[in-house]
């Protein structure tokens, strides 16, 4: 314990690069004694109940948007809710006047999304408050690593030495990215596994193994984290079909249990079922998809109370 | 620096045996009674009047369990740095019993005001008592008094009262602390 500095190092939480080992370790710690306090019969406690948030979503969010809102309400925090598809964004505002408009409000802090990579970094040098990235583009999505990374911590007792793969479309996700940075920094070893098409070029740079062979990729590993097809960030056509995707790289009850161990399935949802995950995967007992769910309430509360109460 | 011990070797013993007798007189048999230590400096006096309970009432369990807190205090973003949380663990039902909140050092009674407020968050007890080791008396914030005193110091507001734990100091005791000028 003693070891363990007293404050993050950074004001906001923009991306996974900005944080130490220190600062993920005393999120971890801070998530531990939340997650206790999600489990007691009132589970709600005063601590930011003179701090108003507003959760800026310029994206679509379901999870996201309701483990953060959920976080903020455990934490008594006011919170409103700003989704850009009913907002003047659509008649012409821009980023920065749109959030001032909000900070004029008397706001504390900003959790935001974006269609956009970097786009709470560039907000950060225009804002004084802190800002939470809950996802920007295909860069960073810092809270969904850490929840991630603190349940295989829960299911292991701790990351390093464990080996993670992340399968599917890495090119055009930012969980994959901030998983990587995260899990690096805990001292797993990390591989990813996809089509080549859906894997950037130069990613072995950033120290991970690529394969291309799911059976090989899930035979080496502890824990497999299987990512969604995001078609919606597809401009073009990146493998025949999703019938051929799903045979190639879906994970199946027969392949899980032809494996010479048994594996950890994670999944940072939405769920394709079919697709990269069959139902009797996601719904077994080696898949801790739902408690990846459940910590991402108590880690999201580590991150809002460490960020408000840091001066 | 200067120490002053006001609490060690056998008047210490004599105290927390004193306060144990105190507490049975009042719980019988304890199973309608919970003690909670309040994170992080109650503990060491809670784990330790729960196992002299123990060895008093071989033939009872005696609920202990551990408070925190942080969440509850009314000194958040007042610090330099913030508030780091510790663990609570309360493993028995607090609805309805009679609750022992236990600290060590009774000052301003805000700590023990944060602690009612985190209590309720458990359920709602039939009683709640307050035990401490030193009462720094004409200190207080809040109107809170214990019900159960180790020692009742008088002291001023720049000196320090430390309680020492032979589990993690060495030694039992109370000592207090002046800086020179």
């Amino acid at each position: 314990m003693a070891d363990i500095p007293q404050q993050l190092s950074s004001r906001h939480l923009l991306g996974i690069k900005d944080l130490s080992l220190k600062d993920i370790e005393l999120i971890f710690e801070t998530a531990d004694t939340f997650k206790e306090v999600l489990n007691r019969p009132i589970k709600k406690v005063p601590s930011l109940r003179d701090i108003t948030i507003a959760n800026i979503f310029f994206e679509n969010s379901t999870r996201t948007k309701l483990s953060f809102e959920l976080a903020q309400k455990r934490l008594s925090a006011d919170v409103v809710n700003f989704a850009a598809s009913s907002s003047s964004v659509s008649k012409g505002e821009t980023l920065i006047d749109t959030v001032n408009n909000i900070l004029a409000m008397k706001v504390d802090m900003v959790v935001m999304r974006h269609p956009y990579a970097g786009a709470g970094v560039f907000l950060s040098k225009h804002i004084k408050v802190p800002i939470i990235n809950a996802g920007d583009g295909a860069h960073e999505h810092p809270t969904q690593a850490l929840l991630d990374a603190f349940s295989i911590r829960e299911k292991f007792g701790e990351v390093a030495g464990k080996k993670v793969v992340i399968v599917g479309d890495i090119l055009h996700s930012r969980v994959a990215l901030s998983n990587i940075l995260c899990l690096q920094k805990l001292g797993a070893e990390v591989m990813v596994c996809g089509p080549t098409t859906l894997i950037p070029k130069f990613i072995s740079t950033l120290g991970v193994q690529v394969e291309t062979n799911l059976i090989k990729a899930l035979n080496w590993c502890d824990v497999a984290n299987m990512l969604r097809i995001q078609l919606e960030r597809q401009d073009i056509k990146y493998f025949p079909s999703i019938r051929e995707y799903g045979m190639m790289y879906g994970l199946n009850k027969k392949i899980l249990d032809s494996l010479n161990k048994e594996i950890v399935v994670m999944h940072p949802g939405p769920i394709n079922r079919g697709v990269e995950i069959t139902s009797d995967v996601a719904d077994s007992k080696q898949s801790i998809i739902l408690n990846q769910v459940e910590n991402g309430v108590a880690v999201r509360m580590a991150v809002l109370y460490l960020l408000a109460a840091r001066k | 620096m200067q120490n002053l011990t006001l609490l060690g070797g056998e008047k210490f013993q004599i105290t927390l045996q004193r306060l144990c007798h105190q507490l049975i007189e009042n719980h019988n048999d304890f199973s309608e009674s919970v003690i909670l230590g309040i994170q992080p400096r109650g503990i060491g006096l809670s784990k330790r009047i729960a196992k002299q309970l123990q060895i008093i009432l071989p033939n009872y369990k005696i609920n202990h369990g551990v408070l925190d807190i942080t969440f509850y205090r009314d000194d958040f973003r007042r610090g330099d740095y913030p508030l780091i949380p510790s663990a609570t663990e309360i493993d028995f039902i607090v609805e309805g019993k009679r609750v022992i909140l236990i600290d060590d050092v009774l000052w301003t009674g805000r700590t023990i005001r944060a602690a009612m407020d985190a209590l309720q968050a458990f359920g709602r007890p039939e009683k709640v008592e307050l035990l401490v080791l030193v009462d720094r008396r004409y200190s207080r914030q809040f109107p809170i008094e214990a019900d159960y005193i180790g020692i009742k110091v008088d002291s001023i507001s720049s000196q320090k009262v430390v309680v020492g734990w032979q589990e993690t100091d060495g030694e039992d005791k109370v000592i207090l602390v002046s800086e020179n000028k």
